[in-house]
């Protein structure tokens, strides 16, 4: 089963397995009828430029906590059974695993509803910035205010 | 004694990742930014026109904010998690 760990809410450097995630949010309910999952990877070209590499940082604790207090809103809003949440941080290559978010409901529209919302408000609420490097130089993007 | 922690591009701005001020028993995020305003204007003025985000002890906070001794402020630039 890979490295699957308990936490469903979790900011680590390593790469994780979309697979293992997926059967471990399974787990949690013999209701689930429908998994719907949200991978972020990390692009070449942002704003014209190509991008050699990014590097995330995250504020420890306070990001945790937000990730969570985001998983438990989108299961009591959406009625969804179950969110598991995965951001990773540090130095990451171009078409690397990001981010993942499963949502898992008795049906896949709430599913569906329940992950877009995720990934929009993890990106607005989490304190995780991205840096990219190009042939340029280094930045900090801050397109999410 | 509290202690300040830049993220991000702030911390190229302030020159510093983190930092301790004695400000006494009891300060607010609003005395906080005028004091750093003093050292450091831009984050001062980034403070107050709210173009950052503030935290106390990892809670969103607001200007009114009361900080206290042994208490955690972060200055948080806007965030840029997750993916497109």
């Amino acid at each position: 089963m890979g490295t699957v760990m308990e936490s469903k809410v979790r900011i680590q450097r390593e790469d994780f397995s979309v697979t293992d995630e997926i059967e471990a949010i399974k787990k949690s309910s013999r209701n689930i009828g429908g998994i719907v999952v949200f991978l972020g990877t990390g692009r070449e070209l942002s704003k014209g430029e190509n991008i050699t590499r990014l590097n995330f940082e995250h504020y420890p604790k306070m990001a945790e906590k937000k990730l969570e207090e985001l998983r438990v809103k989108a299961i009591e809003d959406f009625k969804i059974i179950d969110m598991s949440i995965i951001h990773r941080i540090g130095e990451i290559d171009i078409g690397e695993n990001i981010v993942l978010i499963v949502a898992a409901g008795e049906h896949r529209a709430e599913a569906f509803k329940a992950c877009e919302w995720a990934i929009a408000e993890l990106k607005r609420t989490t304190p995780i910035w991205k840096r990219e490097t190009t042939s340029t130089g280094e930045v900090w993007v801050q397109d999410t205010p | 004694m509290i202690i300040i922690r830049y993220f991000a591009s702030l911390k190229s701005i302030a020159g510093k990742e983190e930092e301790r001020l004695d400000l006494g028993s009891e300060t607010t995020v609003r005395k906080l930014s005028e004091v750093l305003s003093q050292s450091t204007p831009r984050i001062g003025e980034m403070i107050q026109g709210k173009k950052i985000m503030v935290s106390v002890n990892q809670d969103v906070a607001d200007l009114d904010t009361v900080i206290r001794d042994g208490d955690e402020v972060g200055f948080l630039p806007p965030f840029s998690g997750g993916s497109k």
